[in-house]
């Protein structure tokens, strides 16, 4: 088996498509507006743009774009602030790729790289460990962004700087959770969801026993779902499935990676570093309560936020910016006032537009322009 | 003029130091004994060989080939400036050849200036200057004209080359990138991306199993036996920085068409795809240095494939996708899973994915 070929057979996908619009049809029959299905995870709406996968649905299914995007959430604040650290002379900051783009209030990663501050990409937390190793003179800063999917990574990392005595290494700790950004989407007046997509990735972390609360209070089918094309579309018959049957449950399509019960190992690890913030906030979406995560005491040393000042300001969103309402699904992207005329790929308003996993910039570059669908 | 009595008289000079410095770049004896040491004996023509400042070309012997001259420059500042497949200097000579190929010309002459960043080696110096001789010696071409310069520490990066060509143009050869019409089909020669993820490995970012090596190669005789046998041609152009998707874009923008391509016939090479899969990187946006889009009639489309497929450069060649009837400036793509979504200009660089 390739992996690759398997999950993206044409025949299997046209199947599984005349599933869903054949149990979309039949659901329907109650129905006065279309089934609304929520991707929570960015790496899903990636694969959705990639493949054409919302041109071949039924009209009566519509795929609603969730906030799953670590990028995309970051405040433009949290970006100043990464700014200002490495502009500090003497210090390199590591980030992994999309959010070098991201737009701070003056200036992004990336410009202030061009201005001559040393700003490196990376591909784990453990290269920036490395380039500390290498580098006993210089301050090395890892720009730490993602859901639970990256937390592991970035904890062993700073025990690992612990067991080897390594003094030049911090963190900014950008981690967030997925569970209150679902509740969030859940509580918030403007959604009517009937279903689900739950995150991969973190799933394989955090195991799908968190997401009870959705199916248990909530009473909406939960699906966690695999980042192929067939993936993505066996998960979407099982969420019909589920309402046709009148159930609200969490099941597991992506059950060859991930465990009902999580990685014990890797919670264990998150756990023994990091503890809950208060709160945390989330662009667009404004405060949500125990929602990210920080050092704890112990390992104050590695963090960035203490180890140096920062302007810590809160920073609002450009007045036209509306990447709120498209994160939590309630306008489509060309639905925004300035999608494609003030806010495109080369001069993004917003962080949506920036990383690849933001449903603008998927959108602009899959999808099309001005609400024209490709298919 | 006697050339054979001023070559004689004249003797080579040697370097006989292990790295350049600024000396070398100064106009003086230094500056001689680099530029015969390393680049006059690797390039080795009669041309070259007269050291005027010029390099003299008899127009008669040009047009007898051709009816128009094709012109065209290219500056190369890879790195590594080694890479499975090739080097700096190979890049520097098949790069401007392939701009040459592809509007028919047939290359015949380059020129070969050189940016040395002081401190470099004299070996890396030759082993480039050996492979730019080599490559240019293999394709036919001459290297008649150059220049040298050594820059302080710190003003340029190891190397730059830039390397003009001149060509002839055969007469009744007219490739046009406005020129592809509803109906045509779209051709490549061989698999897309080997080239720019062999240099993304070469950085050392990501240690594989199987390296990838760039396909970096001079595609005139390929593109010669190609346009014999499917005269009807409408367009070429090689697909390096932006890969296929940019070259498409730039097509049905520049002719005001749409094109669509098949997902399931681009070809692309297991251990390219599994390399893109990992790192989150679309092969469509990489660099090629030995593939070409070839834009062709229905009716010469078999005939333009038999032709590319005989010669060793085109094996692989293949059609991937047609120009249609749609929104002019529009490249879709229809999936492997038969969706159909947009291929669009690159933005910026591509950066790999997060989670």
């Amino acid at each position: 088996m390739k992996f690759v070929d398997e999950f993206r057979d044409r025949q299997n996908a046209e199947a599984l498509v005349a599933e869903i619009a054949r149990l979309a049809a039949s659901i329907g029959i109650t129905r006065t507006r279309p089934l609304q299905i929520m991707e929570v995870c960015g790496g899903h709406t990636h694969s959705i743009f990639r493949y054409g996968i919302e041109g071949m649905l039924p009209a009566s299914v519509e795929l609603v774009h969730g906030p799953g995007c670590p990028v995309c959430v970051l405040p433009m604040g949290r970006i100043d602030d990464c700014v200002s650290i490495a502009e500090r002379p003497g210090v390199i900051v590591t980030t992994f790729g999309d959010a070098m783009r991201v737009p701070g209030s003056r200036k992004s990663l990336l410009q202030a790289r061009a201005e001559g501050a040393d700003i490196r990409m990376v591909y784990s937390p453990m290269d920036a460990l490395e380039l500390a190793r290498k580098n006993p003179s210089r301050e090395v800063v890892f720009f730490a962004i993602g859901f639970e999917t990256t937390m592991p990574a970035t904890a062993l990392t700073v025990l690992q700087a612990e067991a080897d005595g390594i003094a030049n290494f911090s963190v900014f700790c950008n981690h967030i959770t997925i569970v209150p950004t679902i509740k969030a989407i859940l509580d918030s007046p403007d959604l009517q969801l009937d279903g689900f997509l739950g995150p991969g990735h973190v799933s394989m972390v955090v195991g799908t026993t968190p997401y009870e609360f959705v199916s248990q209070f909530y009473r909406k089918p939960l699906v966690v779902a695999g980042f192929e094309p067939l993936d993505v579309l066996l998960s979407i018959v099982m969420v019909l499935r589920q309402i046709k049957e009148g159930r609200a449950e969490v099941e597991n399509q992506y059950s060859r990676i991930v465990p009902d019960e999580g990685n014990a190992a890797a919670l264990r690890a998150v756990a023994q570093v990091y503890e809950l913030r208060e709160f945390f906030e989330w662009r667009g979406l404004g405060s949500i309560d125990h929602s990210g995560i920080r050092f704890r005491e112990a390992y104050a040393r590695f963090d960035a936020e203490r180890r140096f000042t920062v302007p810590n300001a809160k920073i609002a969103d450009p007045k036209s910016c509306q990447c709120g309402e498209v994160l939590k699904g309630v306008l489509k992207p060309w639905q925004c006032k300035v999608f494609g005329s003030a806010c495109t790929p080369e001069a993004p308003l917003g962080a949506l537009m920036v990383s690849s996993e933001g449903a603008c910039a998927a959108y602009y570059q899959y999808g099309g322009r001005r609400g024209q669908d490709a298919a | 003029m006697n050339m054979d009595r001023v070559i004689r008289r004249r003797p080579r000079g040697k370097v006989h130091v292990p790295t350049v410095t600024l000396a070398h770049g100064g106009g003086g004896k230094a500056m001689k004994d680099l530029v015969d040491d390393v680049f006059i004996s690797a390039f080795n023509n009669p041309l070259l060989d007269t050291m005027e400042d010029q390099a003299r070309l008899p127009l008669d012997g040009l047009a007898t080939r051709g009816d128009r001259l094709a012109f065209t420059t290219d500056s190369y500042v890879v790195d590594p400036l080694i890479f499975p497949g090739g080097d700096i200097g190979k890049l520097a000579v098949c790069g401007t050849i392939n701009d040459l190929a592809v509007g028919g010309a047939i290359p015949l002459h380059l020129s070969c200036a050189v940016i040395v960043e002081e401190g470099v080696t004299i070996e890396l110096l030759r082993r480039i200057a050996q492979s730019v001789a080599q490559t240019a010696a293999k394709a036919g071409v001459q290297i008649v004209t150059g220049d040298t310069k050594v820059v302080q520490r710190g003003a340029c990066d190891k190397l730059f080359i830039t390397t003009t060509g001149l060509g002839v143009i055969p007469p009744g050869i007219d490739l046009a990138i406005g020129s592809a019409q509803v109906g045509d089909e779209v051709l490549v020669n061989g698999v897309l991306g080997d080239h720019g993820a062999a240099i993304l490995v070469a950085r050392g970012d990501m240690v594989l199993d199987t390296p990838i090596e760039s396909d970096c190669a001079p595609l005139h005789e390929l593109i010669a036996a190609l346009l014999a046998a499917a005269p009807g041609t409408r367009f070429i152009r090689d697909a390096t920085r932006g890969g296929v998707a940019t070259v498409l874009n730039e097509i049905a923008g520049a002719s005001g068409v749409a094109i669509e391509i098949d997902e399931r016939a681009t070809p692309i090479r297991d251990e390219v795809k599994g390399f893109c899969e990992i790192l989150g990187l679309d092969p469509l946006y990489l660099a090629n240095e030995g593939k070409v889009v070839i834009i062709v009639p229905a009716r010469e489309r078999d005939a333009a494939l038999l032709a590319m497929q005989e010669h060793p450069l085109g094996r692989g060649a293949v059609r991937i996708g047609r120009v249609l009837e749609g929104e002019a400036g529009r490249v879709t793509m229809r999936t492997a899973i038969g969706g159909r979504r947009i291929v669009d200009m690159l933005v910026g660089e591509q950066l790999p994915r997060i989670c």
